[in-house]
């Protein structure tokens, strides 16, 4: 086994009287595909938001190749949020304004690449993708299964570290659901990166190589347990 | 379905006449399927050949119908093991993992650990069945489709039964 590249110990979150998170860990292997399920309301997406930095937990820690993410400056955590992570969430995601090809650009237009190659990059993804024909499309002009490809696309356009998706085919249809599912467990694979996939569908979470479930704010890895 | 099992869970409770037995069965686990005497007379006659369970009363007649039985400490442990091993996952599987939960709620054993046992079961199973179909050609992706669609209905079965387990406790619970 790797060492663990992403490891969340012990983490607590309330919300106002709500608590979210009550001890909830999980470890991130690089390069493997973590599904974590659990009922409406369990917890799911604020462990992914403490995982990846966007939201500080209250108590525990976040420990990314080494380095306590709730130490860290704004500054660095959001660098690190552009680098090393990317993200896909169940819709709304992608800038209305901009075609598909300068969404996927995005990412690497706010890390300071060139225009130019920035969009060429951007296509390459779009095709692997299989959605290289909507590039010059706005967002409103395409169907909601080619918009989840986009977000893919753009997640890792940066060949991030660590992918969160949270819900990624929840407004989808079982077949372009799986289908987003499988290229973007492929893509992972291909370029090493470890995907936290929150999703309430089995048949989604059976391209994961292994599930957690949250069940009342604390994380259940039933397979070690079995 | 495993007879003997359930006639084993259900001894543990408390003692019980064949007919007694039968009928507890009949109604909790096969109600409008009731089991034949035959069925009743070879399970009772096998527990008791392989000691997991003892007469311990008669009543007046002939029959298994009316011995008492009682299940042994080797019963016990055959349930146990029972109970704990999940299930082979296939399609309709759903009356024997209703027979497993409603006897360790019955029993006092902790039931959501039976339901998440057989939930890592059908996941890991399913994985198998994903890459496999990943790989496959198009005939093999239908198979294993087909296979896929099954397990969720089973898997979305142990989910709900997990959130509704303490209702169902409040009405087996003696
Ligand atoms: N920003 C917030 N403000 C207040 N309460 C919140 C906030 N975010 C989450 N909560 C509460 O925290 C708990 C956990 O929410 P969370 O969104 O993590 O659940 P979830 O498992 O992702 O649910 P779902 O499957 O419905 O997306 C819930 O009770 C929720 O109402
Ligand atoms: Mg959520």
């Amino acid at each position: 086994m790797t060492e663990p590249l992403l490891v969340g110990t012990d983490l607590h979150k309330m919300y106002g009287t709500t608590p979210a998170l009550r001890g909830s860990s999980l470890t991130v292997r690089a390069g493997e595909i973590v599904a974590v399920m659990g009922s409406s309301g369990s917890g799911k997406s604020t462990l992914l938001h403490c995982l990846a930095g966007i939201v500080r937990p209250d108590d525990g820690t976040v420990v990314y190749a080494g380095r306590e993410i709730s130490a860290m400056s704004d500054v660095e955590r959001s660098a690190l949020r552009r680098r090393d992570f990317g993200f896909v969430f169940q819709f709304g995601q992608l800038v209305p304004e901009l075609t598909c090809v300068e969404n996927v650009a995005l990412p690497l237009r706010l890390d300071g690449v060139r225009r130019k190659e920035a969009e060429r990059r951007a296509r390459v993804w779009l095709d692997r993708l299989e959605v290289g024909d909507v590039a010059a499309k706005l967002p409103g002009q395409i169907s909601g299964g080619q918009g989840q490809r986009v977000a893919v696309a753009r997640a890792l356009v940066t060949e991030p570290k660590v992918v969160f998706a949270d819900e990624p085919t929840g407004a989808l249809d079982s077949l372009n659901g799986e289908k987003v599912m499988q290229l973007l467990g492929q893509a992972a694979r291909d370029t090493g990166a470890a995907v936290v996939l929150v999703t309430h569908e089995p048949r989604v979470a059976a391209y994961a190589d292994r599930e957690v479930v949250v069940r009342d704010g604390a994380s259940l890895d039933l397979e070690r347990v079995a | 379905m495993s007879i003997g099992h359930s006639f084993l869970g259900l001894l543990e409770g408390k003692p019980r006449h064949g007919y007694d037995l039968k009928r507890a069965y009949d109604e909790r686990f096969s109600p409008g399927r009731p089991l034949h005497h035959g069925q009743v007379y070879a399970t009772l006659s096998r527990l008791l050949k392989n000691g997991l369970v003892v007469v311990d009363g008669l009543e007046p007649g002939e029959g298994p119908e009316r011995k008492r039985y009682a299940v042994t400490d080797a019963g016990i442990t055959d349930v146990q093991a029972w109970l704990s091993q999940p299930e082979k996952p296939e399609p309709y599987l759903q009356s024997v993992l209703y027979t497993k939960v409603v006897l360790a709620l019955m029993t006092g054993r902790p039931a959501d650990e039976i339901l998440d046992v057989q939930r890592t079961e059908h996941l890991r199973l399913m994985r198998d069945v994903t890459r496999r179909k990943t790989g496959g050609d198009l005939a093999e992706q239908l198979i294993c489709d087909h296979a896929l669609f099954h397990l969720e209905a089973d898997l979305r079965w142990l989910e709900l039964t997990a959130a509704r387990l303490n209702e169902l406790a409040a009405r087996v619970r003696p």
